[in-house]
This record gives C-alpha cells, structure tokens and sequence, in this order.
C-alpha cells in the first residue's frame, strides 16, 4: 500500500483524485466525497470558472437534499458514537473530591479515594459514592447516559429487563446493561467494522481490477478463473468452521470477510479498466513514455473510480448487515462486545421485552436506510449521462 | 402558401432548459425539391429536422412547420401544422410522409433483427400488408437501393452489412413508404468517401423516381454542390443565408456563408526543406503489421489466427516532409501509426532517426520523446480528471524529471502560447480541465502534449476529421506553421484528399493492409495511377 499513497512522480498535495479513498485508510467512504470536495473546494468562489469532473459530482450530489441530508445525519451520528465515551459512560468525566480534580474517565481510582471501604474500583453508580461526590464543595460532571455498554447496574429498581424509564432511558437489556449506550457502542462497532471492511474490500478490488483491466490477456484470464473458483467457496461455511477453530474476534471476522468482499468491486473496476485503458489519452501516454505504474494511477485510475465511489455506501450497508447477521447468529463479536445483532437475537429470545428489539431495528433501519439514500444521491451525481449538465 | 410548397416552416424556436439553439428560423422546402441545410455542429440543423417530427426529448418547440397536401392526396386536404399535432397523430405522419435517415446506420438499425424483417416491419405497420406480402415487398426495395443479392441480405442482420450496405437498407426502410419528404440528417458522413457518391446518386435516383422532397441535413459544402437545388446556411440557431445553390456559390452574401466557402485548407508549406544530414527521420521497409485473431472451432483452443493488418509498407519520411497517408476505414492506417509510435509489434525493418524499437520498454524511453501522436477524437485523447498544466506537462515529468514546478510551468505555458493560447485569452488556463473547451481548442491541446517534449516527428492520426471545417482550417494552418519554423516531421493520416493536398509532401494510398500507390504529392494528385486512387482524387473536383 506505500506504493500506492506515494506514487513515485505524485505532484505535491495533489494526489490522483481515484487513488485518494483508497490511501486514507480509516474512512474509504469518506474520503471518497471528501476528496471530491478537496479537489475543486480548494477555493470554489475565485475558481469557480473550472471545476474538475470530481467537484462538479460533489456539487450535483449537494443538490440532492435527501441525499445530502443522509450524509449530514449519518456523519452526525459517527461523529456521536465515535465520542460515545463522553455520551454514555458510567464513569464521571470530571470529578473534585475535597479540593483535587479527578478524571475518573481516563482513570480507574479505587473507591477508597472518595471515602469507600474497599480497594476496588469505584462504582459510580453506587448512591453512597454519588452522595459523596456531591456534598460539600466536591462535584461531578456526569455523561449524559450513565451507563457504559458493560454496566450492570447494581443499583437498579426496576427488574431486568426494564422497560423505559426515567433513569433507563431506551430500557435495559436482560442482564440489565442499558439499552441506550449498548446501541450507541453497538452502532459504533458495525460503522468501525464496515468503514474497515469497505477499505479493504476497495484496497483488494481495485488493485486485482486494475491489474487484470489494464494488462488483460493471459493475466486477465487467469485471475477470473481464480475469482470464479473463488467466489464458488462457501463463504458462510467457512466462517463458521473458523469461528469454531480460532477464538472469535473482530479481527478474525474482518478478514474472512475481506476475504470475499473484493470479488464483486473487482469486476466493476476490471470492466471500467477495460474501456478505459483503449482510450486515446492512455495511449497518448504510454506513447509518452510513462510506465505502467504511472499510466495506471494517474490516467486509468481516476477515471475509473465511478462505481467504486459509487458502490461504497452499498457496501457500508452490506457490511454492517453482514456483521449483524453474523451476531445475531453467534458467529461474529465475541461475547460481551456490544453489537447490533446481539440484541436482535435478545430480542428474539425475550419477545415480551419489546424495547429490545424495537429500538435496536429503528437504529438498524435507519442506518440502512441513510446509507442507501446516501448511495443513490452518489449514484446520480456520477452519471455519465447528467455529467453534461 | 403556393400549391407546390410541401413544407413551410415559420418562425421556429427550439430551446433546452431555457437556452434557445433555434431561434426563429423560416423556411419552406417545395415538392420535389432538395433542399440543404448547411451549418456547423451546434448550429441548430439537426435539432431543426427532429424537432419537426417531434423527436425532441426535453425540448420547449415554438411555430409553425405547415405540412402540405400531396398531389396523391384529395383536392383540398388542408395542411397541418406538425409542431401542433399531438404524438398520435405524428405517428401517423412518420415514416408515412415524412421519414427520417440518420448518420450512423449502425446504430440507427436495431441488432437484434434481420434487415428484411426491420424493412417489413415499416410496412406492416403502416401500409397494413401481410407479413408475407410485407417480405416480399422488402426484398423489392433493397434491390432498388442496389443492394446485391437483396433476398440474402434481407435475411443480413445489421452487422454482418458493410457500412454502405447498411446505409443502403436504411434508405430501403425510409423510402418504404414512399413518403413525400425525406429528412437525411448526414446521410453519408460515417461513410467511407468512395461510398459517399455511390449513396448520394442513390438518393437522387430515388428521390427523382418518386418525387419526393430532400432536407439534406450536412456540414460538407462539396455535398451540397453536387446534390442540392437549394441551400440554408444556419449559425447559431439562426439561417443566414438563403438561396439556389449556383447563386449562393457563385455571391455568397453572408460573412459566415463566405468563411464556410472559404474553409477549404490551404497549402501554405515548405515544398523542399532542407533535408539535413543524418538519416530520415522515419524509414520503413517491408513493414508488416498484424493482429492475433481467435481461430473458429477447436483449433482455436491451440493456436491463434493472424490478421494482417499492415502488409509489407516501405517508405521513406525526411525532415521537415509530411507524409500523407489516405485510405478508408479498415484500411490498416491507424494501425501503421500505432507500429510506427512502437505501441505495437511489427515485423520488417522501422528505423526512426536511424533507430529502431526495442522490446525492452526502458531503452525505448529516448526514442519515445522523439515520435509523439496527435489522435482523431479531441474528446477521448483527454483524460478529463486532469488539468490542462497536468496534461501538457505530463511528458517533462517523464523526460525531464529534473525540472522544478516552477520551470516546468513555464514550458507549459510557453508550449500553450505556441499552439496560439494564452492566460489573457483563458483566465486560468493552467488550473481548467479539458470539460471547458471546445473540439478544436482540445486539438490544440493535444498538439502542445506532443510537442512539450520536442519531438522529430508527430504521427497525426486524422487530426482533424472530428473538427468542423473553420477549425480544421486553423488547425491546419497552426501544423504548417509549427513544420515552418520547426522542421518537424509529420506523418499525417487522414480520408480526406483535401487535407492531404493541403498538406503532404509525399502520398501513400492505402487499402486493406496494402499500399496501392505512393509518390510525390503533386505526382498522385495530379495523375494517379491506381484505379482506386483515381476514384479517391475525383471525390474533390
């Protein structure tokens, strides 16, 4: 991947428009229209006379309402559950006890500190140490939601599951962590999960793509034979025999996943390289010189990024499912982690304890459904056939 | 409205999304009459001819277009107006009295049926015949467009047609219903020139037989000579200029009429330049070019077929010389500069300034920067995700690596005031990508790409054969001037004899890989030899 972040004759601070999701490695989605941004927002108003291809596809998808109004919403929402620490966390985030500052969320104190009686951690949910921590001049800034995705609250006075309530405010699951912050960090691990799934599957995509559609021939038609035999490997399969084999983690699963995830980009970008690569200014380029690399990652590519960009919230949306779906049958976080798909299948098992699984399909609908607005708005602004406009 | 007049069309405005590409024009085509309507593209002729059958998607139309009575019709049928008719009843009207013929047969035939069975379609439709009859009937027309054995290419479908059979079976399809006017929107100009005529008397025979009225759709002057009763020449949505044929030829009144007379290239180069010493700049002897095919059958599982594409061409191109290389579609010329830009293999013996390719890529790196291509389509030679400094700027990179940002942009902009644009007439020409310009500014683009590396020799594939005939003039005129003053090398290939007697020192005619003839230019143009090179040099006088 150094090689394709620092193409060897890369002007400075212009990277080739197509190679940029692929080089910011935490959010491909992003990237991808951020990139679009960076290239004719450089200063949109005095340059308004030209704007590259890239900008005037941003501009379109802008005029999307629904569209854009997805984005606004969905980046709004990673952005909360990315600070979800802050938001829903059983620790104060600021702490004076007698004329000292604690940061109890960077820190574990034991409760002695605040005049327990034990070594251990402090609950901060007990009301002896919330009394504490509140008489006299001592206070604390408490998150919004008290509760982290673990808690369980010792203090409780509602039996588990409870239902919403004023101290619960979606509920509590039935062990009686809350409802509200397992939903937060739950989304947050399906968005990390996906937005690393879609970067790997781009990375992959692109690169065996561009191989076969730029070289053809003989490479072209041995890497489809791999990707036929490939792709006829039974992919659920195999993720439960290796779940069964290796401890399940996240990790694991990103790389089973990524394992297959690249296989159809991969014919998309092949497709495009195919027809790109005959065009003139290719071949005016290679008539120029310039090797194989660089035809590659400053003529082909960027003008082949159309269906990755394209494709990219289709496939956040096919990860994130993917990830529940692997959750809720058991094969996929393991135990603990908070996960979408876990309190589906709690939900399925406690059917009388609707909040469960009511909230969790509003969040899980509603990040679907964002991201294919998100999908079809990109969609149009990148047609071809609107680019004239 | 006198009783001849067939079509009168007044004051019609077409506009997309509030833009007007037509904006008022009038005029009336007779019975019988062929009239030809004569612009640039974008001038709005096309836009005028579809818009009368109501084929405008999108469009907001506006006046008259008054659609007579035949003389087969009943005494006193009124006329209509087309642009107030509704869609059924234009239905009716296509194809019945008016059909269309488009540029690009091609795509204009639909695949997926034989030609016969398109051609009967017509007529079931509207003239209700049997599907047996319709058949029959179908053979009949294609064989009075002289089609060969029509029974067999009824059952042709459209791609196993040459162009100018295909051309042929759409002219077969409009004239199914003997319609009283025929729109022919470029009817020959995706047609090789030795096919153009043929289609053209074919045109006139018929329209003659069945008396029918021609609007004549096209950009090419010549055409209209030979063709035309009347002329309307249209710029910019408007008809400036109206009249006979003769007269208009012989006092054209309207500047822009007297420039599109005027656009034929001129020769304006240097007839014996300095030869230098040194060897030529691209010699070539016994140069065969081929391309693999796939065998049919089993055997193709085991070996590969071979398609020659270039047989056994020898020449010799000195400094400062054009070499022009005519010949239709097919006739292995683009493939012969590809050899020629080492992009691909040949056989026989290329030496270019006395080297030769290489299979290793990285020793032909010096060789490279002495041969650069300029390509036909100024769409497709332009990647358009980058910016114009980006793309002339590209082959210093590669050759000069050891130049700075800063001097590179001064041989950019030097290179773009060599091939005539400048900052003051583009503000910010460095930071615009190539969406912004037009065809011929795009050409001039690709020309400075070439010659940012100072080349000996820019191959020219049909430099200017996507152009219109004012801006091919000046790109012409911009390429003489760079050979003048920098003795460079063209090896120009093009179908057009006008831009080759412009041009060229020298003359290759090329057919089907081979090369038929070759000298001089005055010598070919003036007495050529070769049946076919006769055929070619008469399409201009």
């Amino acid at each position: 991947m150094s090689n394709l972040t620092n193409p060897p004759e890369a002007a400075p601070g212009r990277l080739p428009p197509g190679g940029a999701p692929a080089a910011d490695g935490l959010s491909p989605f992003r990237a991808g229209v951020g990139d679009d941004r960076g290239q004719g927002g450089g200063g949109t108003p005095e340059r308004s006379a030209s704007v590259s291809p890239g900008a005037r596809a941003w501009q379109r998808f802008r005029r999307n309402r629904l569209g854009f109004g997805s984005l606004l919403l969905f980046s709004a929402l990673v952005l909360v559950s990315l600070l979800a620490e802050v938001v829903s966390n059983d620790r104060p985030l600021v702490v004076r006890y007698e004329s000292t500052y604690y940061f109890p969320i960077l820190k574990d104190y034991p409760e002695k500190t605040f005049g327990g009686d034990f070594d251990t951690a402090t609950d901060y949910l007990d009301p002896f140490i919330r009394n504490k921590l509140s008489t006299g001049s001592n206070w604390a800034v408490y998150a919004p939601n008290p509760y982290g995705p673990k808690t369980l609250n010792y203090f409780a006075k509602e039996p588990n599951p409870s239902r919403p309530t004023r101290d619960n405010w979606l509920g509590t699951d039935d062990r009686g962590r809350d409802l509200l912050a397992q939903l937060l960090y739950g989304f947050r691990v399906s968005v990390l999960f996906a937005f690393a799934l879609t970067f790997t599957g781009v990375v992959l995509g692109v690169l065996s793509g561009a191989v076969q559609g730029y070289f053809g021939g003989k490479t072209d038609l041995a890497f489809q034979r791999f990707m036929e035999i490939w792709g006829s490997m039974p992919e659920l399969y195999l993720l439960i025999i290796f779940s069964a084999v290796f401890a399940p983690s996240i990790s694991l699963l990103l790389v089973l996943l990524s394992l297959f995830g690249w296989l159809g980009l991969s014919d998309y970008v092949r497709a495009e390289f195919l027809r790109n690569r005959q065009l003139d200014y290719v071949r005016a380029a290679r008539a120029m010189g310039l090797s194989s690399w660089q035809i590659i990652t400053r003529h082909v590519l960027p003008n082949s990024m159309t269906p990755v960009v394209t494709f990219l919230p289709f496939r956040m949306s096919a990860a994130i499912l993917a990830l529940t779906s692997l959750d809720f049958l058991g094969l996929g976080v393991p135990p603990g982690t908070p996960s979408l798909g876990e309190l589906l299948s709690q939900g399925k098992n406690s059917i009388d304890a609707w909040w469960i699984s009511l909230s969790t399909f509003v969040v899980l609908v509603t990040t679907l459904l964002l991201l294919t607005f998100m999908g079809d708005a990109l969609r149009d602004a990148l047609d071809p056939r609107k680019s004239q406009e | 409205m006198s009783a001849a007049t067939l079509l009168q069309v007044q004051n019609l405005r077409v506009s997309f999304a509030g833009k007007e590409v037509v904006c008022g024009i009038d005029f009336s085509v007779a019975a019988g009459e062929k009239l030809a309507l004569v612009g640039e593209s974008g001038s709005g002729k096309t836009v005028t001819a579809l818009s009368l059958l109501g084929l405008v998607q999108g469009a907001r139309t506006s006046g008259q277009a008054f659609f007579g009575a035949g003389h087969d019709e009943p005494q006193g049928t009124p006329s209509q107006d087309l642009l107030a008719l509704s869609e059924h009843d234009l239905r009716g009207i296509r194809g019945r009295d008016i059909a269309m013929i488009f540029q690009e047969p091609m795509t204009a035939l639909n695949p997926l049926f034989s030609v016969g069975e398109q051609i009967a379609e017509v007529l079931q439709l509207k003239q209700g015949l049997s599907p047996a009859q319709a058949q029959t009937a179908a053979v009949g027309l294609l064989a009075d467009t002289g089609i060969p054995e029509p029974e067999r290419r009824a059952r042709a479908y459209p791609h196993q047609l040459s162009g100018g059979q295909r051309q042929r079976a759409m002219i077969a399809m409009a004239l199914a219903c003997q319609p009283r006017l025929l729109l022919a929107d470029e009817p020959t100009t995706a047609l090789d020139v030795s096919l153009r005529v043929q289609i053209l008397e074919l045109l006139a025979s018929l329209q003659k037989r069945n008396g029918m009225a021609v609007l004549l759709i096209t950009h090419d002057l010549n055409l209209v000579r030979h063709f035309a009763d009347r002329i309307a020449v249209m710029e910019n949505g408007l008809i400036v200029e109206q009249g006979k044929v003769a007269d208009v030829f012989a006092n054209p009144q309207h500047p822009y009429t007297r420039k599109l007379m005027d656009s034929e290239p001129v020769r304006d180069v240097i007839e014996n330049p300095p030869a230098g010493d040194g060897p030529p700049v691209a010699q070539a002897r016994e140069l065969t070019v081929s391309y693999p095919v796939k065998l049919p059958g089993l055997k193709g599982w085991f070996k590969q077929g071979e398609f020659v594409a270039v047989k056994g061409a020898s020449f010799s191109l000195p400094k400062g010389q054009t070499l022009g290389v005519v010949g239709e579609s097919g006739s292995g010329k683009s493939t012969l500069a590809l050899a020629l830009l080492g992009l691909h293999p040949s056989k026989g013996e290329l030496r270019l300034s006395g080297r030769s390719w290489s299979a290793d890529t990285a020793a032909n790196k010096a060789l490279r920067r002495s041969v650069q291509v300029v390509f036909q389509d100024p769409f497709s030679s332009l990647s358009p995700r980058m910016t114009v400094e980006e793309i002339v700027g590209e082959g210093l990179r590669v050759h000069q690596p050891g130049l700075s940002a800063a001097q590179r942009q001064l041989r950019v902009v030097q290179a773009l005031a060599d091939v005539g644009m400048s900052q003051a007439q583009f503000p910010r020409l460095l930071q615009r990508y190539p969406h912004e310009f037009s065809g011929g500014q795009r050409q001039r683009l690709a020309i400075a790409r070439a010659l940012m590396v100072e080349p000996d020799m820019l191959v020219l594939d049909e430099p200017t054969s996507a152009l219109d005939v004012t801006v091919q003039k000046q790109v012409l005129q911009l390429l003489q001037k760079l050979q003048r003053e920098r003795g460079l090398s063209y090896l120009l290939i093009t179908h057009d004899v006008a831009v080759i007697r412009a041009m060229a020192h020298q003359i290759m005619v090329m057919k089907s890989g081979e090369i038929l003839e070759s000298g001089p230019a005055a010598q070919v143009l003036t007495a050529p030899q070769h049946p076919y090179t006769q055929l070619l040099v008469g399409q201009l006088s």
